[in-house]
């Protein structure tokens, strides 16, 4: 195919040596997608284009930053008040770590509302939990780089907890630590990752969509697209509707960072790091709540830290664990149910996170905890058996036209909207 | 459906945003601030050049006795609306170290505005000396770092009190009812009439209070008149950036409904 396709023979003489025109047209024009996606598919775009953001604000802010204890604080505060815009820089690189966490979550739990991590796609949902870990990683290291008190304290708290693995323990932290306590040479390293890890995530991103384009896009209905009629091509359409997204996305990013700049962050953290003085309480970024939730509902610290990874590797075997063949949560109505029960659990550990460790919280952290793995572990699998599912329909077009002639649901099953 | 997601959507985003303000609320339990009418709150919010200039008074007279102000600069003065000549009378008022000179001494000079407001202290150290022991916080990002920065300078400025028959108060720490736990080691500041105003403006606990409250927000956050500036802008420009991509968006799809 490829090289008549294109009119310019500039494009024509490169694409026939490196056909990089023919994969973008592959990209775009001649990748067919559902046509009934809704908005909850546009926040993959918006995942990548805060990792875009992320980066290339990083870079910026890396050219002035200096990672060491006595200068790290001192040369952010230098950004922000003596680095052109760098008030700004520094502002959106904060925010925008926050907003791709919120896209992410929400990315997530539309796979799991939807099935898209069922068959085929198991391994792109696989990848997807790759890069969500790579992105914890990253954002803990980067909060580390400022050196204020949240930092420090909030890296030690992490760090200890691999203390926790017997026997090694101790000798893991010391090698992670670079030294026997969080110091100069821990800074250095974290800084050293914290740059490097992004572009592994974009490695890891391109596989991604690699996975994506093999199968395309699942959809609202979760079954797939049986021919043309199911299908648009990628572009114009959900390239424009994909921008609106992005519109309204950097809209709110605009708010926060202009308006609300350190609401999401602790104000600790602009309290120069002290190894001789511990905060009241030691809390990490919002976003890392649920998991802190998680480890503290633990009475013992090896097993708090084996079940907050648990957590996430919980959602590496998700595709096996839930074997039932319908895909949308529209046809499986208990299914719904306890996915909005899995949802609210997973907001109120953010919420139990940040409280203190004492009480109520504790008891209430602990049957959150139990519900998060009750779900995966035994409700879905059981689901899968005895749930009785409502009927598909035959065709991703079929309910379209049946929608628009009982003039009821538009919002129901109308392509996206 | 699409209803439906939309407010999940919308639920998770203020279940997250709310999840910050439940830690900085966990941060002060056990105290009432007072809620100052600030003049850079909001969208449109500015900074008070005259309260400004009085802020760093009192900073000067007051404050600077035992608190230093690292992170600003002389220069950076030129926001309270001083002009150079002025800055440079200000900062020719202050003695800085400079060197080493060709004989490899250290001297002092007076302070140009391209220099950091010197600290009252030489180190930690002597300011713990000087102080019973505790270390007066610089006060460069104070009103950033501490929740509800503002409010709660304010607060604790006008906060000391006479302790409640059961609080006892040992040796060199004082009531104060905004501070955290109550008990601070640093003796009220503020008693009213600490300073004379040339402008006029009163001074009473409280508006020295506020003054200074002023001045160590602007300290904190210089660029914040700037930020909100832009901030308006890039707002409206993204509101209409939306609105056109959406009739957009509707315009493409058209021909498939």
């Amino acid at each position: 195919m490829s090289a008549e396709k294109f009119s310019n023979p500039v494009v024509r003489w490169i694409d026939h040596r490196l056909p990089v025109f023919s994969m973008l047209d592959h990209t775009a024009n001649d990748y067919p997608t559902p046509k009934n996606l809704n908005y909850m598919w546009n926040f993959g775009s918006l995942a990548g284009l805060s990792l875009v953001i992320m980066i290339v604000t990083g870079i910026v802010l890396a050219m002035n930053y200096t990672a060491h204890v006595d200068h790290a604080f001192e040369s952010v505060e230098r950004i922000m008040r003596d680095v052109n815009h760098g008030w700004l820089i520094r502002y959106i690189h904060m925010n925008a770590a926050s907003f791709f966490f919120i896209v992410v979550y929400i990315h997530i739990f539309r796979g799991l509302y939807y099935g898209s991590y069922k068959a085929p796609r198991e391994l792109l949902w696989i990848l997807g939990v790759v890069i969500f870990l790579l992105m914890m990683a990253t954002a803990f290291m980067g909060y580390v780089l400022p050196w204020g008190q949240m930092s420090f304290w909030g890296a030690t708290v992490i760090t200890n907890l691999f203390s926790a693995i017997p026997f090694v323990g101790e000798s893991i932290v010391t090698f992670l630590w670079g030294g026997f306590s969080v110091d100069n040479p821990t800074l250095n390293r974290f800084f050293s990752l914290h740059y490097l890890m992004p572009f592994l995530i974009a490695g890891v991103v391109v596989l991604h969509i690699v996975a994506l384009h093999r199968f395309g896009s699942n959809n609202p209905i979760g079954i797939d697209a049986k021919g043309p009629q199911d299908t648009i091509s990628f572009h114009p359409y959900y390239t424009i509707k994909d921008m609106f997204g992005v519109a309204v996305f950097l809209l709110l990013l605009a708010g926060a960072v202009f308006f609300f700049p350190n609401a999401m962050g602790h104000p600790d953290n602009y309290i120069p790091a002290n190894p001789m003085q511990t905060p009241a309480h030691i809390v990490p970024e919002w976003y890392f709540l649920p998991f802190y939730a998680i480890l503290r509902a633990v009475p013992d610290k090896l097993g708090g830290v084996l079940l907050m990874f648990s957590a996430i590797l919980v959602l590496f075997i998700l595709p096996w664990l839930d074997r039932s063949p319908i895909r949308s949560a529209r046809f499986r109505p208990v299914f719904r149910i306890f996915f909005w029960l899995l949802f609210v659990d997973c907001i109120a550990l953010g919420y139990l996170g940040a409280k203190p460790a004492e009480g109520i919280y504790v008891v209430l952290s602990r049957v959150t905890t139990a519900w998060y793995f009750m779900h995966f572990l035994i409700i879905l699998p059981l689901l899968s058996v005895f749930e009785t599912t409502k009927p598909l329909p035959k065709s991703i077009s079929e309910p379209v036209l049946s929608a628009r002639s009982h003039n009821a649901g538009v919002g129901q099953m109308a392509p996206a909207e | 459906m699409f209803i439906r997601s939309k407010l999940c959507l919308v639920s998770l985003v203020i279940g997250m945003l709310c999840a910050p303000s439940q830690l900085i609320a966990a941060g002060g339990a056990d105290v009432n601030l007072e809620k100052g009418k600030w003049s850079f709150a909001g969208p449109f919010g500015y900074f008070d050049k005259a309260a400004l200039q009085r802020g760093f008074q009192v900073y000067r007279e007051v404050c600077a006795g035992c608190h230093g102000i690292d992170y600003l600069a002389f220069r950076n003065l030129a926001d309270l609306g001083y002009n150079a000549a002025e800055i440079k009378a200000i900062a020719a008022e202050y003695e800085v170290m400079d060197g080493p000179d060709d004989d490899g001494e250290m001297f002092m000079r007076p302070a140009r505005p391209a220099d950091q407001i010197p600290n009252p202290y030489r180190n930690d150290n002597e300011a713990r000396a000087n102080n019973n022991g505790a270390l007066p916080p610089d006060l460069s990002l104070i009103a950033k770092a501490r929740a509800n920065g503002p409010d709660y300078l304010y607060s604790l400025m006008i906060g000391y009190e006479d302790a409640p028959e059961t609080t006892e108060v040992p040796d060199g720490m004082y009531y104060n009812n905004a501070y955290p736990g109550h008990l601070i080691a640093m003796p009220q500041p503020i008693y009213g009439d600490d300073v004379e105003y040339s402008d006029g403006a009163p001074t009473t606990t409280a508006g020295i209070a506020s003054d200074v409250t002023n001045f160590l927000m602007w300290a904190a956050e210089p660029k914040m008149e700037i930020r909100k500036r832009i901030g308006v802008a890039a707002v409206f420009f993204l509101s209409i950036f939306v609105i056109m991509s959406y009739f957009a968006k509707r315009r493409v799809w058209a021909d498939l409904h």
